[in-house]
């Protein structure tokens, strides 16, 4: 799951990781009102939407006043903020921070991952702060230093000394760094994070470390310990399909082609947009039906794999193991009669019961294509997308 | 021969008294699998369709001669049951368990390093079948035959698809090992094609891969190495999209890496027959042969 840039900084905070003084606001008109409680100085203004590349999108401005953070605010409030990762059509910015704007000596780079070669966490850090680390990693990957954490002991002091030195920190910022390093390695810890960026973690011209920025995923499979966590999901940020699929625990994710599949298990539903693919069409959506699904399962992953208006025909690809041929064809029978759908329906399925199954889907006199096999299903969709 | 499964396999069943333990715990015995009870805490003392039940996995191998375990437990005691199985000492674990968090697993795999007599396969896996000998897991006995293809996948009914379509052309399985979509996993890739590579009763290794983590490209290597058999591979998720989580926990393409062409390019580059369609592995294994 992500976050926004001020949760993630409220976060951070509670372990003691240093963040300038901000607040997140919900309308424009709130803007100028932080700025002063800020000292009415220089503030900046900062799109809140769950994508990087926010300053090059024009969604991050300096104000140097309270009167600048209200034009400014309003400019950027509710404006549509296309990056590099929001693709084309970008976000709705609903949600701003304002922070208060420091004197930055140095911007540096650090991040927290799991790395699943090694099986455990890996802290990243850089000078090149600022810039995206994928970016460094593929020119200069010398400039990015690693230190691997054992689990058993944690982050070890020598650790963050060394990647003090190696990124030229002096005096007392070597063990403001390691203080920092510790609290962040202890949020990623302690929140089940799969991922923290500080990019840029800033030296001040006074000498101070302080998280310009901060990113953080968590992962879904620990989200059911942090009930906290689970509140901090934005479901502006996500697709409405995806959404209301995640309601009925079906795995769901929305792309902008015109076949819509339907597809038990994860790997399979992959191979299914693979082929439909290579059979000249695009796929719609994926779609995880999981391997256990009953009727309604089947019922409302129809309803919401038809309600995508892009979609010209739908592939069912189902691999009987658990979930039997003859219940899946009974769960796609009931829901299109139930919900009367008005695409072509290409249904390929094997396994258990499967005999069964075909029979019930010829026998309910409703308009089905039965593939005999996944090639077949796939040539036969995308031609009848087209028809 | 097979891998990892045979007929000396006694299996234990962490979480048998559950609904999908005891489902499968039936469908391994149906099977022909030796299934000699079952771990549940706090029922230890009780029968559960006729098997004995353990509080603990050491009071079961007190009791019984298991040397297998599999897991059904729910994903919040995944990490755990692994654990406990290791350090009662059984020699191979199937984790099927979905969800376990990331965290859970990372002190797990450090917990098993001190172990080395014990094998983790999964988690969020199908599990194994030695076809004609034993299963344990959830992949449906009655689509594979006995014979001398090996598979090994990240995915569960994409590993049942390549098993069918090697049936349906006549060609049976030595084993099949689904090793799991999590990030953190047990059993990698290079670790059954090595079991694979030893076993005089597998002639070709079926390997596929899916979008996500670097595993591919490590058996990329290794087959180049240090492998002779043909492999034909298949790498799910040519057309996801960067950035979103396909399904499994680590099927991801992160900050650009991890995509399907490269480890389609490095597969090929190994020696590895690479078919873009998943329609076309069986055929392609029967070319090899």
């Amino acid at each position: 799951m992500k976050i926004h840039e001020y949760q993630a900084k409220a976060i951070l905070s509670k372990y003691g990781v240093p963040v300038p003084a901000g607040e997140a606001i919900f309308k424009a008109a709130d803007a100028k009102g932080v700025a002063e409680r800020l000292g009415g100085g220089t503030v900046v203004v900062k799109a809140q939407i769950h994508a990087g590349g926010r300053g090059k999108g024009g969604g991050v401005k300096l104000a140097a006043n309270p009167g600048e953070a209200d034009k400014l605010a309003n400019q950027i409030y509710g404006m549509t903020l296309v990056t590099h990762q929001t693709g084309p059509e970008g976000r709705r910015v609903g949600r701003l921070l304002v922070e208060q704007g420091l004197p930055i000596a140095r911007e540096l780079y650090l991040g927290l991952v799991i790395d699943r070669a090694a099986g455990r966490p890996v802290v990243m850090a850089s000078q090149d702060g600022g810039m995206e680390i994928e970016t460094v990693a593929e020119k200069t990957p010398e400039r990015i230093h690693k230190e691997y954490v054992n689990p058993a002991t944690g982050l070890v002091p020598f650790q963050t000394r060394k990647l003090a030195f190696a990124l030229g920190l002096q005096g007392d910022e070597i063990a403001k760094f390691g203080k920092m390093l510790g609290a962040l390695y202890n949020a990623f810890i302690g929140t089940d994070a799969s991922l923290i960026e500080v990019n840029p973690l800033i030296v001040t011209k006074s000498g101070d470390l302080i998280a310009l920025d901060a990113k953080m995923t968590f992962d879904d499979s620990a989200l059911s310990r942090h009930p906290e966590l689970k509140e901090l999901r934005d479901l502006e940020e996500e697709d409405p399909l995806e959404v209301e699929a995640s309601k009925f625990s079906l795995n769901y994710i929305r792309l902008d082609g015109t076949i819509g599949c339907m597809v038990n298990g994860a790997g399979l539903a992959m191979a299914t947009m693979d082929i439909i693919k290579l059979a000249g069409g695009e796929p719609a959506n994926f779609l995880d039906v999981g391997g256990g699904a009953n009727k309604e399962q089947i019922r409302n992953a129809f309803k919401i794999l038809t309600s995508d208006k892009n979609v010209r025909a739908v592939l069912i690809n189902i691999f009987g193991g658990i979930l039997r041929c003859d219940i899946l064809a009974a769960g796609v029978i009931a829901a299109v009669q139930e919900l009367g759908v008005r695409v072509p329906i290409v249904i390929r399925m094997e396994g258990t019961n499967v005999e069964e199954g075909r029979q019930m889907l010829k026998e309910s006199g409703l308009n089905f294509t039965n593939a005999k096999s996944m090639g077949e299903a796939a040539e036969q969709v995308v031609k009848l997308s087209r028809a | 021969m097979s891998i990892l499964l045979d007929k000396s396999t006694r299996l234990l069943v962490q979480g048998l008294t559950g609904k999908e333990g005891t489902f499968h715990a039936k469908q391994a015995q149906a099977y022909g699998t030796t299934v000699v009870g079952g771990v549940t805490p706090g029922k230890g003392g009780t029968t559960h369709e006729g098997w004995p039940i353990f509080n603990t996995v050491a009071d079961a191998l007190k009791a019984t001669d298991a040397n297998t375990s599999v897991i059904f437990v729910p994903a919040a005691f995944g990490a755990d049951a692994i654990m406990e199985s290791a350090d009662a000492g059984l020699r191979l674990v199937v984790c099927i368990t979905e969800g376990i968090p990331t965290l859970d697993m990372m002190r797990a795999l450090t917990f098993l390093k001190d172990r080395p007599g014990t094998r983790l396969v999964g988690p969020n896996c199908p599990g194994a079948i030695s076809p004609g000998k034993a299963k344990a897991g959830i992949i449906p006995g009655h689509i594979a035959r006995e014979g001398r293809i090996g598979i090994v996948s990240k995915s569960g009914t994409l590993t049942y698809e390549a098993i069918h379509q090697l049936t349906q052309l006549g060609m049976g399985q030595s084993s099949c090992i689904g090793i799991g979509g999590d990030p953190l996993i047990g059993t990698s890739f290079v670790d059954v094609l090595k079991l694979f590579g030893d076993d005089p009763e597998t002639d070709a290794v079926v390997m596929i891969g899916e979008i996500g983590g670097t595993a591919e490209e490590e058996a990329a290597q290794f087959i180049q190495k240090s492998f002779k058999k043909p492999v034909v591979g298949f790498i799910a998720g040519q057309t996801a999209p960067p950035g979103r989580r396909m399904g499994h926990a680590g099927a991801i393409i992160a900050g650009g890496k991890g995509t399907a062409a490269e480890k389609m390019a490095a597969l090929s580059a190994a020696g590895v027959t690479v078919v873009k369609s998943p329609a076309d592995i069986g055929t392609a294994v029967k070319s090899l042969l």
